[in-house]
């Protein structure tokens, strides 16, 4: 750390009905892992897309080692040496690696050179890759890799990187880390987003953290609690979620044997799944995306049917039914996908109340729809769940993801199942609503319901559940009590980093 | 029945001269689909260049600057939906239905004084020696200019979507147009480009039709050509040779059953005239089973958003 690499004063940028950001101001040193801390809607996004040239402050200025930097464009940005590693990943799926990486680059080499070099530098920094190998086909850990090349090949100073681990194994954060350690050593600086804090205490220098579109503050990481910088995110104390520790009673889900083919060409085929799930046990399944979570949802609420006997609930075959039947009984499920497959984005909140309510809560009669009733329910989720919203005649789509997601869960909660399955419960939402989520889901266990959290934050899972069982490419490990899981231990379940720690050793 | 007056030579070279018009628009909509915007217009396209094409042939003499204008035509067409599409974000399924209808009904005005109407005959090449060959040289190498020209546009675009920088950015953009813009990439101004090539090409198809294949001016006579070249472009996986087979394929079996049908075979002349479309339908059917799918941002409007 020797001088000012990049110094931001004053930047502001409003949208209509909201300011982004506010007079932020803030250094980043040369060869300085700096963290940019703040939940959703802090004004994070919008902060480094003005670095990056996709969208233009509305005043404030920003200087790169003492010449004004103001670049209209990413093109500009990039040529002055700031490169970019997109939250969701902007990647083409039908195109190979090489071509993926091309588009990046301003002057690319002809594609044969091109393919060499990403050898070469992938290699070097411990991230190999193939470069003739069809983005779709690879999985979440190599398409980051995929777009981190594409930064380095131009040699950047200031490396961008907005929430890189959300999609990764333990061990691929700890390779990721090593890459970004060497990076540092090499003189780049790094902007690190992320709201993870234990993974900023691991290897960031400085953090800023944003609240609401200002910069409330600057702490060295290693010196801060994980604790201090989360209430410094939210500006109060933090409510941790409490179980009430609740005694198990008797076998409330048990899946036998459930094999199931992909739904669809990138989907994963389920194998030979076993679980048992008790009244009051909150058992989590972890796992890298795509590794039959979604598919698992699918065939627990009745979305796809399997063979009669792979489901049994409190002791009744029910794998041929479809959703509303398993609803009846009491299994209900609310997936991960909030617009377009937990809610419907363009209904109002009573009408996406009456979807799924309808037969737990009464909501119709004879075919007829109670609109009365459907908007009492739908007030009360708004009230119980602390839904930030003007009332339930607004759209789904108009609620930020927090609110929504509160929403829907609290649609399942209030309809008193008897096994609840979540699939992502607090993806993208911030910590205020996601301790709001956690809490709700331990008071369900402590009624006596079974809980099964499908998630890939594994602080989540380690927080809430009773039990741990991991999928990988559609098979599911056998459960362990949480209580008694390392960290690698987990990752081991997980399917660990894809024999990826070998590239490290060597280098 | 008399199958001795179908002469295999002159069928083959008919099969060419057929499959042309669909040729061109298929090529011209494969560029505009592979830039993530599904353009229904084609048709309205094709009739406008057709017109256009007319027009100016019978005022200059000139099929060549008839052949241009009608790719100008067809050009300004599609501009019109580049328009509602890309700039005022119009849903782009009505959008291209209703540039069908718009097209019909400008030609029939634009046509009116022109039915009945013959215009200059455009000149089949003759290349020496090559022109000569037995057979061969009937059935590949005695077409007019615009046979060959379709024949190199397929091959000019496969290479440039396959080994140009333009052509990968293209694909870009109709891969993931949100993804590109981030990148940097001028998403609306390549979308508008592919809509104006796809416009000439249908422009050009349709010339075809009222400058050669038929050659006179009748109200609405594309016929359904630009509808065909849209399935086309679906059922060729989106990729250029196979559009080119595609379209030879709906020439050569649109050809023989005409000739089966003056041959007098015994088969109810409506299944003769629905087989062309169910062959090339089955045909690109079996061979679309691979894993090729379509652009993945097609159809889907592009907003740039902060």
């Amino acid at each position: 750390m020797t001088g000012t690499l990049i110094s931001i004063q004053g930047l502001t940028k409003a949208y209509p009905g909201v300011v982004a950001n506010d007079t932020v101001s803030f250094d980043i040193g040369e060869g300085e892992i700096h963290a940019l801390l703040g939940e959703n809607g802090a004004g994070k996004s919008t902060l480094v897309k003005m670095i990056y040239g996709l969208v233009k402050p509305d005043s404030g200025t920003m200087e790169m080692r003492g010449a004004p930097f103001a670049p209209p464009e990413p093109r500009a940005a990039r040529a002055a040496g700031v490169a970019m590693v997109f939250q969701h990943f902007s990647l083409f799926d039908a195109l190979d690696v090489a071509e993926n990486i091309a588009l990046g680059m301003e002057n690319p080499p002809p594609l044969r050179d091109l393919a060499a070099r990403i050898r070469t530098v992938s290699e070097e920094y411990g991230l190999p890759l193939d470069p003739y190998r069809t983005v779709g086909d690879l999985s979440a850990g190599e398409r980051q890799r995929v777009e981190i090349i594409r930064c380095l090949l131009q040699d950047p100073k200031l490396l961008i990187m907005d929430e890189p681990t959300s999609v990764l194994t333990p061990q691929e954060v700890e390779i990721l880390f090593e890459t970004l350690r060497k990076l540092r050593e090499e003189g780049t600086s790094i902007l690190y987003i992320s709201h993870k804090l234990e993974e900023i205490r691991a290897l960031c220098d400085t953090a800023t953290i944003l609240r609401l579109g200002k910069n409330v503050g600057t702490c060295v990481p290693r010196d801060t609690t994980a604790r201090q910088m989360a209430e410094m995110m939210v500006g109060s104390e933090l409510q941790t979620p409490k179980s009430a520790g609740a005694e198990m009673g008797a076998v409330a889900l048990d899946v036998a044997g459930l094999s199931m083919p992909a739904p669809s060409q990138f989907g994963t085929s389920l194998k030979n799944v076993h679980l048992e799930l008790k009244k009051g046990e909150i058992l989590g399944i972890g796992g890298v995306a795509g590794n039959g979570q979604d598919e698992l949802l699918l065939a627990l609420s009745g979305e796809l049917r399997v063979p009669r006997d792979a489901i049994k609930f409190a002791g009744q075959p029910i794998g041929h039914l479809g959703p509303n039947a398993r609803r009846a009984l009491g299994l209900l499920c609310a997936p991960e996908e909030r617009l377009g497959h937990a809610a419907a984005p363009d209904m109002s909140l009573t009408e996406n109340a009456l979807l799924t309510g309808a037969v737990r809560e009464g909501l119709e009669r004879n075919g007829f729809l109670r609109w009365g009733k459907a908007r009492q329910f739908a007030e009360d989720i708004i009230a119980k769940f602390d839904v930030r919203t003007p009332g339930p005649d607004n759209a789904a789509r108009s609620l930020s993801g927090g609110n929504l997601q509160k929403f829907v869960i609290g649609r399942e909660v209030l309809q008193r199942p008897e096994v609840l399955v979540v699939n992502q419960p607090t993806w993208g939402v911030d910590a205020s609503a996601a301790a709001a989520i956690r809490q709700a889901l331990l008071d369900l266990a402590a009624r006596g319901a079974g809980v099964i959290v499908i998630s890939q934050d594994l602080d989540e899972l380690m927080e809430v559940s009773d039990n741990f069982a991991a999928l990988n490419e559609g098979r599911l490990t056998a459960k362990r009590p949480t209580a008694e899981l390392t960290v690698e231990e987990i990752g081991l379940m997980m399917g660990g980093a894809h024999g990826m720690e070998v590239a490290h050793a060597e280098a | 029945m008399d199958f001795s007056s179908i002469s295999p030579a002159l069928l083959l070279a008919s099969l060419m001269v057929a499959a042309t018009p669909i040729l061109l628009a298929g090529i011209g909509e494969l560029v505009v689909e592979r830039a993530g915007v599904l353009n229904l217009g084609v048709e309205g396209m094709m009739i406008t260049g057709a017109i256009c094409g007319f027009a100016i042939t019978i005022n200059t003499g000139s099929p060549t600057l008839g052949f241009v204008a009608a790719a100008a035509g067809g050009a300004l067409l599609s501009l019109l939906f580049a328009l509602l599409t890309q700039f005022a974000l119009a849903n782009q399924v009505a959008s291209g239905l209703a540039l069908t209808l718009f097209g019909l009904g400008l030609s029939s005005l634009l046509g009116q004084d022109y039915v009945g109407l013959k215009p200059a005959q455009t000149p089949d090449l003759h290349i020496p020696l090559l022109s000569d060959l037995p057979f061969l040289g009937t059935v590949l190498f005695s077409h007019d200019f615009m046979v060959y020209f379709g024949l190199a546009l397929v091959a000019a675009v496969w290479a440039v979507l396959k080994y140009s920088r333009a052509g990968l950015i293209l694909r870009a953009v109709g891969e993931n147009h949100d993804a590109a813009h981030a990148l940097g990439y001028k998403v609306v101004r390549i979308r508008v480009l592919a809509i104006m090539f796809g416009g000439a090409c249908a422009g050009l198809g349709g010339a075809y039709i009222s400058l050669i294949r038929v050659p006179q001016w009748t109200e609405g006579m594309t016929a359904g050509a630009g509808w065909i070249a849209l399935a086309l472009v679906v059922f060729a996986s989106w990729k250029p040779w196979r559009v080119l087979l595609g379209a030879y394929l709906f020439g050569g079996v649109t050809v023989l059953q005409l000739n089966l049908q003056a041959a007098g075979l015994a088969i109810p002349v409506e299944y003769l005239s629905m087989s062309p479309y169910l062959i090339t339908i089955l045909v690109l059917v079996i061979m679309s089973a691979d894993r090729s799918r379509a652009p993945g941002s097609l159809g889907r409007i592009f907003h740039a958003s902060g």
